[in-house]
C-alpha cells in the first residue's frame, strides 16, 4: 500500500512556509470576541462556558488528529477521567478549583500515557478499535462502579470553594465563564507555541509521511506517545472544568456520542488548524443549542448530512475554505 | 449445572452466528476495499425494518419476509456503493470514518422519523416459538433454526469464494487489486457485487436478529462495536477468522452476562483490547 497523504493539507501553498510564532492582528480580534460576549450577552453565559470548555476539548483532539494524524474514536475517555477526578475531589472535601483542575489534567495525562503504548502500535484500523475499546471500557467501568461515580444518576454534590479564595461560583455563571476563558486562553497560548515549535513541525511530518520520518532520525513512537499524553491531559483539564463549573458529572462525559461529536466539530472547523477547532466547536454548540431544541431527531439527521457533504466536497472545513479563499485573493492582488 | 452451562453455550453460539452473519459483510468491505464502514449496522437495521414492514403491512409470513429483507438491503447497498462509497475508496481512513458516522446518524434519525423510537415486535411462526428437547436440554427452537441457517449460509459462502469464478476474482482483488485489474478483472464490478452481498447478508442478519438483538433506531450504534470487534479480532477479509471471532465473542458475551452480570459488557471490551494487543492484525489477519 502507498501512504496516502492527507489531501486537505497537501495542496496548500501557505502551509509550506515555516511556522512563525508572531500573533496576527485577526487573532487578537478573535480573542476579544469571547470577552466582548461576556458584556454583551450576559444571558448566555452558561452556554458560553460550555462552548469554551468544548473548544478546549476540541483543541486537544486537534493536537493528535489534526497535527499528528492519529485517529481516535475514544477521546472522551480522557475528558471523562478529568471530569470524574475533579468531581470526586470536590465531593470528598477538596473543592479548591485550580489544584483540582491540575490534578484532573494529571490523572487524564497518566491514563493517556498508558493508553498511548497501545495506540502507537497499530495502524489506523487498530487505533480506531483500541481507542473505541478503551472509551467503552471506561464508560462501562464508571457505569458499574456506581458506588464511586453515581452510575447512571451522575455524580452530584460537587461543591466548589471560592476561586483563588476570593470569587464564589455564582448561579449566573459569570465566574465560571471567566474562569473557563482564562484557562482556555492560557492553554491555547501554550498549544500555539507547541505546534509552532520544531516538535510541532515534526508532528506534521509524522502525519504527512510516517515512513520517511525515521529516515531523518525522528523518534516516531516517542513523539506520538508525547503528543498523545499531552492531548489527554488537555482533554482532562477540559473535563475537570466542566465538572467544576456545572458542579455535576454525568455518565455521558465518557460516552461514544461525545467522541463522535468532537470529531464532527473538528471536521466542520477544519482539522490541523487550532482556530478550526475553536470555530467548529463554537458553531456546533450554538447550532445544537438552537436547532436541537426544535427537534432532536432532525438535528441528528442534518448533522449527519452535513458530515457526509463535508467529507465528499468540503475537505478542510471552514478554516480550509477560508484559507483557500485568502490565498486566491492574494494571488489576484499580485 | 453442566446442562445449564450447555444451554448458555448454545445461546452464545446462536448469538455468535448472528454476529457472524452481520459481520461478514463488514469484513469483506474492509478486506477487499480497505474501507472502514461504521455504517454497516445501519444496513442490518434496514433489513430488520424491511422485515417488520413486510410482515405487518404486506402480511407476508416471517420466512417469506427474510428474502425480501435480503434483497431490499442488497439493492440499497449497491445504490449507496455506486453513488457514495466508491468515491471514498482512496480517501484517508479518517474521511471514511466520518462519512460513515454521518450516514449512521442519518439512518438513526430516519428510522426514528418513520417508525418511532420504540422496540419493534416480530411475530415468529408457530413452530419456531416452542422449545426442542435434545439430550435432556431445552433448546429454543428459533435459535436452533438460526444456527442451522447460518451454517448453511457459511457453507454456501465458502463454496462461493473457493469454488466459483466469482470467488476467485474476489480473492484476486483482495490480494492485489492492481494486478487483478491488470488481468482483466472488473474490480469495480466485483466491489459493487460484494458490497451488495455483504449488505444483503447484514440485512438478513438484522431481520433474523429482531428476536435476539432487538430492533430500535439506536441499533447501528449499539452493535457497531460488536461488528467492528468481530472483524478486527478475526482479521479483515477472512471468512474463517470472522466466524471464529464471532463465536468467541458471542459465547464470552453471553456467559459473561450470565455468570457475572455486575460486570456486564466489561468482559467483552476487556477481551477485545486483550485480543487486539496479542493479535494486532486479527486472528487470521493477512495484512500485518
Amino acid at each position: 500500500m502507498t501512504v496516502v497523504a492527507n489531501p486537505p493539507h497537501a495542496a496548500n501553498s501557505t502551509l509550506h512556509r515555516l511556522p512563525d510564532g508572531r500573533w496576527h492582528r485577526i487573532e487578537i480580534v478573535f480573542w476579544l470576541l469571547p470577552l466582548a460576549a461576556f458584556f454583551v450577552l450576559p444571558g448566555y453565559l452558561v452556554l458560553g462556558s460550555q462552548i469554551l470548555i468544548v473548544s478546549l476539548f476540541a483543541l486537544s483532539l486537534d493536537l493528535i488528529l489534526g497535527y499528528a494524524g492519529i485517529v481516535s474514536l475514544g477521546h472522551a475517555a480522557f475528558f471523562g477521567v478529568g471530569a470524574y477526578t475533579a468531581g470526586l475531589l470536590a465531593v470528598h472535601g477538596w473543592g479548591e478549583p485550580i489544584s483540582g483542575l491540575l490534578l484532573a489534567g494529571a490523572a487524564a495525562a497518566a491514563t493517556g500515557y498508558l493508553v498511548s503504548f497501545l495506540v502507537v502500535r497499530g495502524e489506523d484500523l487498530a487505533r480506531l478499535m483500541v481507542t473505541l475499546g478503551i472509551g467503552l471500557l471506561l464508560y462501562e467501568a464508571a457505569n458499574k462502579a456506581a458506588f464511586i461515580t453515581g452510575g447512571v444518576d451522575g455524580l452530584s454534590g460537587v461543591t466548589m470553594w471560592k476561586l483563588l479564595g476570593v470569587f464564589p461560583f455564582d448561579l449566573g455563571g459569570k465566574v465560571a465563564y471567566l474562569y473557563s476563558l482564562a484557562v482556555l486562553i492560557l492553554l491555547f497560548v501554550l498549544m500555539r507555541r507547541l505546534v509552532n515549535s520544531p516538535f510541532g513541525l515534526s508532528l506534521r511530518g509524522l502525519r504527512e509521511g510516517g515512513k520517511r520520518m525515521p529516515a531523518i532520525g525522528a523518534p516516531v513512537r516517542r513523539r506520538q506517545i508525547m503528543i498523545f499524553t499531552i492531548a489527554a491531559g488537555v482533554a482532562g483539564i477540559a473535563g475537570g472544568l466542566l465538572a467544576q463549573t456545572t458542579q455535576f458529572v454525568g455518565l455521558e462525559v465518557l460516552g461514544f456520542p461525545r467522541s463522535a461529536e468532537l470529531l464532527i466539530m473538528l471536521v466542520l472547523g477544519g482539522a490541523g488548524r487550532l482556530y478550526g477547532a475553536l470555530i467548529g466547536a463554537a458553531l456546533f454548540m450554538v447550532a445544537q443549542e438552537f436547532l436541537s431544541g426544535i427537534n432532536p431527531v432532525y438535528w441528528q439527521f442534518w448533522i449527519g448530512l452535513l458530515l457526509v457533504v463535508a467529507v465528499l466536497f468540503a475537505r478542510g472545513g471552514i478554516m480550509g475554505a477560508a484559507e483557500a479563499l485568502y490565498t486566491r485573493l492574494r494571488r489576484k492582488g499580485k | 449445572m453442566l446442562t445449564n452451562f450447555a444451554g448458555i453455550l448454545f445461546d452464545g453460539i446462536a448469538y455468535g452466528s448472528l454476529l457472524f452473519l452481520i459481520g461478514i459483510g463488514l469484513s469483506v468491505t474492509m478486506g477487499l476495499m480497505n474501507f472502514i464502514n461504521l455504517a454497516h449496522g445501519a444496513f442490518a437495521m434496514l433489513g430488520g425494518y424491511v422485515c417488520v414492514v413486510a410482515m405487518t403491512r404486506l402480511g407476508l409470513p416471517f420466512l417469506a419476509a427474510l428474502p425480501v429483507a435480503f434483497i431490499v438491503t442488497a439493492v440499497a447497498g449497491v445504490i449507496l456503493e455506486r453513488t457514495l462509497y466508491q468515491r471514498l475508496y482512496q480517501a484517508s481512513h479518517l474521511d471514511q470514518v466520518l462519512f460513515s458516522i454521518g450516514l449512521t446518524f442519518m439512518a438513526i434519525a430516519a428510522a426514528t422519523y418513520f417508525w418511532g423510537p420504540g422496540q419493534q415486535p416480530v411475530q415468529l411462526p408457530e413452530f419456531m416459538r416452542g422449545q426442542v428437547r435434545v439430550h435432556g436440554l431445552d433448546l429454543v427452537a428459533y435459535r436452533l433454526f438460526l444456527i442451522a441457517l447460518v451454517i448453511a449460509i457459511t457453507l454456501a459462502l465458502v463454496w462461493l469464494v473457493t469454488k466459483t469464478r466469482f470467488g476467485a476474482q474476489v480473492r484476486a482483488a483482495v490480494d492485489n487489486q492492481q494486478a487483478a485489474a491488470g488481468m482483466g478483472i472488473h474490480v469495480n464490478r466485483i466491489f459493487a457485487l460484494t458490497f451488495a452481498l455483504g449488505s444483503g447478508l447484514a440485512g438478513l442478519g438484522g431481520a433474523l436478529g429482531i428476536d435476539v438483538l432487538g430492533l430500535d433506531p439506536t441499533f447501528p450504534v449499539k452493535y457497531m462495536v460488536y461488528f467492528l470487534l468481530v472483524v478486527s479480532v478475526g482479521g479483515a477479509g477472512s471468512i474463517r477468522g470472522t466466524l471464529v471471532a464471532a463465536l468467541i465473542l458471542g459465547v464470552f458475551d453471553v456467559t459473561g452476562k450470565y455468570y457475572v452480570p455486575e460486570v456486564g459488557a466489561f468482559v467483552i471490551y476487556a477481551l477485545m483490547v486483550l485480543l487486539l494487543i496479542l493479535f494486532p492484525a486479527g486472528l487470521y489477519g493477512r495484512r500485518a
